[in-house]
């Protein structure tokens, strides 16, 4: 067995000392628990439970706004505020920043949550391709409508209140609370897997119909885990929108084709379906993909959209389930030869 | 929004015939990328998500050529030519891979190959909005309220005839039928001596095709951006989802429809509204095929 405690300490003293070890790369470090955090979430419907979605960056978007109207209007009027653009600069007080901060991100989540069940009634009826197209619409529908509400700065966005912290300690800040989020998310997963719902999960993914026969109330488990991810999300959107200081819809709130799709490949590259292999596979892709930033700049989406390609066709397992097939003693799988060359049913 | 209503219904109805006219120019080419992907969908059962990006990649073609001195129309068969050759490689590197596989995996290979063509032509041509003069004549009727571009006339009647040619081509010619008996039955197919995979291989490419000419349209009568692509596979879902696979005449008139519900959104609400529009088509009809399958118990699948 690989010793899991090793890798937990590995991860703290990356989560806890990294930004002190390497101060230049504290942004970085932050990213990368936002892209732990994505592809963790998304594995709960995507990898275990079979419901491939697209739009997962729905929910990360709707949080970013919902925290963004919040913060803004306990204190001051939304709608002045972003009409200005940015160029009235309301001063927040400490207290009515971080009263706004946190409020903020809990109304992101139970918002996100609460969408979720309502997408999720309308959505759970369409299987396989359909939910993953379904759920893109979803989300492209999301950022252009957000594109056309105007009390939310429309598709000129809104910017947010600054973080009243010395300039050095605002992406420490960010840093530690991603690390705090993508720790409870990982440990959510991990207790919701252990158990009776990881079971009913693997039982959706690897046949509805029988589960329902088999008295699984299946539309309560899809709802529940699309819950759980909308709702880290939600939160994880929330302060992303905080750290990055300003809002529009196209790039930074619904970035469809660029983190709508990096959470997908992410699991995919770490192995979908297994508790480590997203938090494996969004370690690697970001390296990648800040290391593709800093040296082919201008070609970075190229690589980056061929990255993709090559991993979804040529290997699509995983590292962590490529790791299990070669090695299935390590994880504490038996094997029973007689099985070994069936095909997976799709 | 009650402004324009009144306008469109009370001050000048004369409007609604451009609106009309107008969905019916756009829609035309929906259809022809609808059909596109009704084909690779029905014949090997893939969902291409770079459809749209395909059609950007056309209209692109066709504006290089342009600047290169060569017409719409005569560049036509070569974007044709040339996407056809495009699609067989994608075919022969992508596709091929993933033909026998889960579903998703197509369609999320489908959807890096649309990441991939999308920053390509956005690192050749830049993110801004292309269009093409073609210098066509514009007629103007109703005390010039409602005005037809010529662009649009031709481009409805070259995608009308390419859409005769491709009906014709699939109906009568051996490979035509060839392409109709895989989709009917893979397998009885190969032990009837035709060869699938060079199927596959050549509809992908004709879908390829399709929608090269389909992207040559859009050049002549609307705008170009390397990130619309994915707007228009979305549009190609919702005509393929509402009107079947395999159903010609229901692709056309859903497309039609389409471009109407976008037209009037546009005008109506705004023309942020348009693509949203469009979008919005799609989820309803996928929610409006879960409530006619819930009755019989049964999902969309």
């Amino acid at each position: 067995m690989i010793n899991e405690k090793l890798v937990y300490l590995a991860l703290a003293i990356l989560g806890l000392a990294g930004p002190f070890i390497f101060p230049d790369y504290t942004m970085q470090i932050a990213v990368l628990w936002v892209m732990v955090l994505m592809a963790s979430t998304w594995d709960i419907m995507g990898g275990q439970m079979g419901y491939n979605s697209l739009g997962n960056i729905t929910f990360f978007g709707v949080g970013m706004y919902i925290s963004a109207a919040i913060q803004v209007s306990m204190f001051y009027d939304l709608g002045l505020y972003t009409a200005s653009y940015g160029a009235i600069k309301p001063v927040f007080t400490e207290t009515q920043y971080y009263t706004g901060f946190i409020m903020g991100v809990i109304a992101a989540g139970l918002g996100c949550v609460v969408l979720a069940v309502l997408l999720g009634l309308t959505m759970f009826g369409l299987r396989g391709p359909y939910f993953a197209i379904g759920t893109l619409g979803v989300a492209v529908a999301a950022r252009e409508i957000a594109g056309t509400i105007e009390v939310i700065g429309a598709g000129a966005g809104i910017a947010m209140p600054f973080l009243p912290l010395p300039i050095e300690y605002r992406s420490l800040f960010y840093c530690m609370i991603f690390f705090a989020l993508a720790a409870l998310a990982h440990f959510v997963i991990r207790w919701m897997f252990a158990q009776q719902f990881g079971l009913a999960a693997n039982a959706i993914r690897d046949d509805e119909d029988k589960a329902e026969a088999m008295g699984i109330p299946t539309l309560k488990y899809k709802l529940v885990g699309w819950s759980v991810a909308a709702f880290f999300m939600g939160c994880t959107g929330a302060v992303f929108g905080n750290m990055v200081g300003y809002i529009e819809p196209l790039e930074v709130a619904f970035p469809v084709a660029t983190f709508g799709i990096f959470m997908v490949a992410m699991s995919l590259l770490g192995g979908k379906g297994t508790l480590w292999g997203p938090v494996l596979g969004a370690i690697l892709f970001h390296i990648v993909k800040e290391t593709t930033w800093t040296y082919l700049l201008g070609l970075q989406w190229v690589v980056l959209g061929l990255i993709l390609i090559v991993n979804i066709v040529y290997f699509q397992q995983g590292i962590m389930g490529w790791l299990q097939t070669k090695y299935p003693e390590k994880f504490g799988i038996s094997v029973d030869p007689s099985l070994t060359n069936q095909k997976e049913e799709a | 929004m009650l402004d324009n209503l009144q306008l469109l219904f009370v001050f000048a109805p004369v409007m609604n015939v451009q609106m009309i006219l107008d969905g019916i120019f756009i829609g035309a080419v929906f259809a022809l990328a609808a059909y596109g992907l009704a084909l690779v969908w029905g014949v090997m059962n893939v969902k291409n998500l770079a459809q749209g990006d395909f059609v950007i990649m056309g209209g692109y073609l066709a504006f290089s050529l342009f600047n290169m001195g060569v017409g719409p129309i005569a560049a036509l068969p070569i974007v044709a030519a040339v996407m056809f050759g495009f699609g067989w490689i994608c075919y022969l590197l992508i596709i091929k891979r993933v033909i026998d596989n889960d579903m998703f995996v197509s369609l999320l290979a489908t959807f890096g190959l649309s990441l991939f063509l999308q920053q390509v032509m956005n690192l050749i041509y830049g993110p801004e909005v292309q269009t093409i003069d073609s210098k066509f004549p514009i007629l103007t009727m109703f005390d010039s309220f409602v005005t037809v571009p010529m662009a649009k006339v031709v481009s409805l009647l070259l995608a009308a005839g390419f859409a005769a040619i491709i009906i014709i081509f699939m109906k009568k010619s051996r490979t035509g039928q060839a392409i109709r008996a895989t989709a009917q039955d893979a397998r009885a197919a190969r032990v009837l001596g035709i060869n699938t995979d060079r199927i596959y291989a050549f509809t992908f490419s004709l879908n390829a095709a399709i929608c090269g000419v389909a992207g040559v349209l859009v050049s002549i009568i609307w705008v170009l951006q390397p990130f619309y692509g994915i707007v228009y596979s979305l549009r190609t879902f919702a005509i393929v989802t509402a009107a079947g696979l395999g159903n010609l005449p229901a692709v056309i008139g859903v497309s039609f429809a389409l471009g109407w519900v976008e037209q009037y959104a546009g005008i109506i609400m705004g023309a942020e509204w348009q693509i949203a529009a469009a979008v919005m088509v799609l989820i309803g009809v996928l929610v409006w095929r879960q409530i006619q399958l819930r009755r019989q118990r049964q999902v969309v699948r």
